[in-house]
């Protein structure tokens, strides 16, 4: 799947992270900031990688600002931004839940 | 190659520094019934007159030289002016590898510590704490000699024992008169109990008091006296009244807060210790504040009175001796508005020293009688170890307080939260043990309790209380990895930043350099 | 009805707002019977997309021990709700809740969907229960046909705000205003051996009006309440626990019942008085809410 958008989901509160996505240049790129940087920074990131990767989106340009988020809510907010950039927040597909 | 040598809490601990400085690994919380002597101090003989300055410039030329102690105390919180305005003088006269040896350090004082680090004029550091930048840079290896940090009875212990020599002490007070009597209730800057400056008074070289209220002569009630006082130093403000209070004194409205401190207060309830004449320690925080109003029902419900609380006191635990239901409040600080200012009124709140409130070398500290405390923590490991100094990240960020003195309480129960955030707070093993589980008791938590194995009649005492499901500690623990992961193990060097004191001056832990 | 539901306890149902992670975090530690995740008015209509996969990866990760797990999904007059049942439904969520029903039809509209999407990722049809939101007048003369439109059905509730608007009036501190709701709802979920729920009381610090209205409603005979708060869970359950007296008659009425059963008489009797039904019923229903309620031990012993 090819992100053509930029596209945003979830908030800057705590136990939240706010994900960015936009046109990538081929591969996955991930900017992270978080205060568990340190603690949890690699795998906040390839919890975001994995999500996209069940999404068939292999490059995209990814901002997460991380406030302690779980990896559920870190799935989640993934994605929902990027089934917001490719368009298909209403018509989502199933098997990637 | 550093070696190390294990102390009783598992710990390794940097064998060349405690050589170098004369330390033992911690062994036991028991404290040893054994004859100390008292370190002395000098007294520079006057008869008083000349005592009023209103130049902190010739006061620190003529008396801060190169090499020395200096101390502070912490009472004005966030709202301190007196360390800033002191500690810049002293770095603009360019006087160099001072100790610095406040009660504690607090946030306003972060970038001026770090700037004296930086110029030279500041080479040791013995605090209860730091945190925010001065704590990180700390752990980043900022100061060449490791800090040690020293509970608030420990404090008095090293200041009675000549393990810290303060030459001179800069104690800013809301008023004073020419002499140097003084109190903390009186003035614009109020903050009741002097209780942690009151050894700096008694044991320092030299005493100098700064104020911003200078009044008629004699000032009573006294709580530093003119025997102790050399200078008395006119400043325009000793500090910040709307910033001295904790701020954490409302009660809070957070459902899981609220949750704990109903399970603190059914522990405590059912515990033997709950009966008429019982005592007890509580601390600020919202949590603390709620466990206190619970309490108060379950006293009422009951018909039991305590006969003492102690320690750090706010407003809530001044309304339970205005209502009858405390006999005496011992308070060693205060911690709000409301609590400073019945220091004035009560007759039965009593202000005491950091050594009469948790010294463990004197004849007798209150904390020894103490049967109920609760207490916080940044972790706590599946031993009942307790870290309040250093985040998970290994920063130092905390401060160790009253915390291993009011420990030794018959009842110590820690309350946390299973995590915060993403960080777990009950931990297989701590990142620095500060409060060893030994005298740790109860864990609550907002999902149940957890009991020490040691504690085998409190097992049986909870066993069947109504919404306190009780669980071992390695449960609770797993319980919280399960919520939050596994974090990635920090990187240290091999460089010690701290040394942890226990409060009889042995060490419990060292804090390392972080890697990044 | 849907079976083997009957006897479960619902007295508490706590709304968590759907699109809200901290509270997600914590849904679980209150003690609630039910936990009612919001994906209709706690939710922005342009983060009703964000909410839906939040609860669906909550539902499927976290830990919510025993309670009951319920979605209230957006109304069918709405383009969500079918995307809130697709996800609900997968994740295997135990109820979904709609709101403003108003007759039985819109259950079977919800039902079918229901069905569709079991059938679609191989969740045995039935799986998932119902319950209904009654929030107007027409909906509340409807109770009875929609009390008992499916066997899916688990319960209704009254949702007050929407309802007193409905009937030109606001809610009042008595709420004399839901009187007929109230009796209407409870004796259309009696009639088909459901819950009923009463509506929330979203003033969390009026504690005395709060526990008038519980009281009330428990003396009406409602299973319980619907909740804006955690704090006021320990509240609801206070009013539901039994007295100790109830307790001791509850444990000799099951005594005399089991003496009946040794003996192999056919008649019970206690104290020279018949045991029927519903007074076997009544204290069944007593030991259970005793041991909810931290009373009574596992075997039913007294406990403080």
């Amino acid at each position: 799947m090819e992100i053509e958008n930029t596209a945003l989901a979830g908030t800057l509160e705590s136990s939240d992270i706010q994900i960015m996505i936009s046109k990538g240049d081929g591969k996955i790129t991930i900017e992270l900031e978080s205060d568990v940087k340190k603690e949890f920074g690699d795998e906040i990131e390839s919890v975001i990688k994995q999500t996209l990767a069940a999404s068939n989106i292999e490059s995209a340009k990814v901002k997460a600002v991380d406030k302690g988020a779980l990896n559920c809510v870190i799935r989640a907010r993934t994605l929902t931004a990027a089934n917001r950039a490719l368009g298909i927040a209403d018509k989502p597909s199933w098997e990637v839940l | 190659m550093v070696f190390y040598l294990d102390n009783n809490v598992k710990r390794s601990l940097p064998d060349d520094l405690m050589n170098k400085l004369g330390y033992q690994p911690y062994k036991s919380t028991q404290i040893e019934n054994k004859e100390v002597s008292r370190a002395t101090h000098k007294v520079a003989i006057s008869t008083g007159d000349n005592k009023v300055s209103n130049s902190i410039k010739e006061i620190v030329a003529n008396n801060v030289k190169d090499g020395m102690t200096i101390s502070f105390h912490h009472h004005f919180r966030e709202g301190d002016f007196v360390f800033n305005l002191v500690m810049q003088e002293i770095m603009d006269q360019g006087i160099k590898d001072l100790t610095l040896a406040p009660s504690s350090l607090t946030n306003v004082m972060n970038n001026m510590v770090v700037k004296a680090i930086k110029a030279g004029t500041v080479t040791n550091i013995t605090s209860s704490g730091m945190r925010g930048s001065l704590g990180d840079a700390v752990s980043h290896g900022a100061l060449a000699n490791p800090v040690i940090f020293r509970s608030h009875g420990n404090r008095a212990r090293a200041i009675e024992q000549g393990d810290i020599k303060i030459d001179v002490a800069f104690l800013g007070v809301p008023n004073s008169d020419r002499l140097g009597n003084a109190n903390g209730m009186d003035g614009k800057a109020v903050f009741g109990s002097l209780g942690y400056a009151l050894m700096d008074a008694q044991y320092a070289n030299k005493v100098v008091l700064l104020t911003d209220n200078l009044v008629p002569y004699p000032n009573t009630p006294a709580s530093i006296n003119q025997t102790q006082v050399d200078y008395v130093v006119q400043i325009d403000k000793v500090g910040d009244p709307e910033k001295i209070g904790s701020g954490a004194t409302r009660f809070t409205k957070d459902p899981k807060e609220l949750k704990i401190a109903a399970m603190v207060n059914e522990v405590i309830t059912h515990s033997p210790y709950f009966k008429d004449g019982f005592s007890f320690q509580t601390g600020s925080g919202g949590a603390a504040l709620a466990v206190t109003r619970y309490l108060r029902e379950s006293m009422k419900n009951s018909n039991i009175r305590a006969s003492f609380a102690l320690g750090g006191i706010t407003k809530p635990t001044i309304d339970l001796l205005e209502e009858g239901l405390v006999d005496k409040v011992m308070d060693v600080q205060d911690f709000d508005k409301g609590a400073a200012e019945s220091m004035h009124t009560s007759r039965n709140q009593q202000e005491i020293d950091a050594s009469w409130y948790a010294d463990p070398y004197n004849k007798g500290a209150m904390v020894d009688q103490l049967d109920v405390v609760i207490l916080s923590a940044l972790e706590i490991d599946t031993k009942f170890n307790v870290n309040v100094m250093t985040g998970s990240d290994g920063v130092i960020r905390g401060a160790i307080g009253g915390h291993q003195d009011a420990a030794t309480g018959k009842l110590t129960i820690i309350s946390a939260p299973l995590v915060r955030g993403r960080i777990a707070t009950i931990v297989p093993e701590v990142t620095t043990v500060v409060t060893p589980g030994d005298s740790i008791d109860v864990l609550v938590t907002e999902v149940g309790i957890a009991i020490n194995p040691k504690r085998a009649d409190l097992i049986e005492a909870m066993k069947k209380v109504p919404g306190v499901p009780v669980f071992t500690i390695a449960d609770l623990q797993k319980r919280a990895s399960e919520i939050v992961g596994t974090p990635k193990p920090i990187e240290y060097t091999d460089r010690t930043v701290a040394l942890v004191e226990y409060r009889d001056g042995t060490i419990i832990d060292s804090i390392k350099q972080v890697k990044d | 009805m849907a079976e083997n539901t009957e006897e479960r306890l619902r007295r508490t149902m706590m709304f968590v707002p759907g699109n809200n992670p901290a509270m997600l975090k914590d849904a679980g530690i209150y003690g609630a019977d039910s936990i009612m995740f919001d994906l209709e008015d706690a939710v922005s209509l342009a983060e009703k997309d964000a909410a839906r996969i939040l609860v669906y990866e909550a539902l499927t990760t976290q830990n919510y021990g025993d309670a009951e797990l319920v979605v209230r999904i957006n109304g069918l007059d709405t383009p969500f709700w079918e995307n809130d049942v697709t996800a609900m439904v997968k994740a295997g969520i135990e109820v979904i809740r709609l709101p403003k029903t108003e007759s039985a039809s819109m259950l079977e509209q919800l039902e079918n969907k229901i069905i569709e999407v079991e059938n679609n990722f191989g969740i045995p049809v039935g799986t998932t229960h119902m319950m209904a939101a009654i929030e107007s007048a027409k909906g509340v003369l409807n109770a009875v046909e929609i009390a008992n439109a499916s066997d899916r059905m688990i319960g209704i509730a009254l949702s007050a705000e929407d309802y007193t608007t409905d009937l030109k009036t606001h809610r009042y501190a008595d709420g004399k205003e839901l009187e007929f709701a109230r009796n209407m709802i409870l004796n259309a979920a009696r009639s088909a051996e459901i819950a009923a729920f009463d509506t929330v009381f979203s003033n969390v610090d009026d504690v005395e009006g709060f526990m008038r209205e519980t009281n009330f409603v428990h003396q009406l005979g409602f299973d319980g309440k619907s909740l804006v708060n955690p704090r006021q869970i320990p509240m609801v359950n206070e009013v539901y626990a039994p007295t100790r007296k109830e307790i001791l008659h509850a444990k000799s009425v099951l005594a005399a019942i089991e003496d009946a059963r040794i003996k192999g008489s056919g008649v019970i009797s206690m104290n020279g008085q018949m045991v029927d039904r519903p007074v076997a019923l009544r204290a069944q229903r007593v030991m259970k809410l005793a041991k909810a309620s931290g009373l009574v031990d596992e075997d039913g012993v007294l406990l403080g």
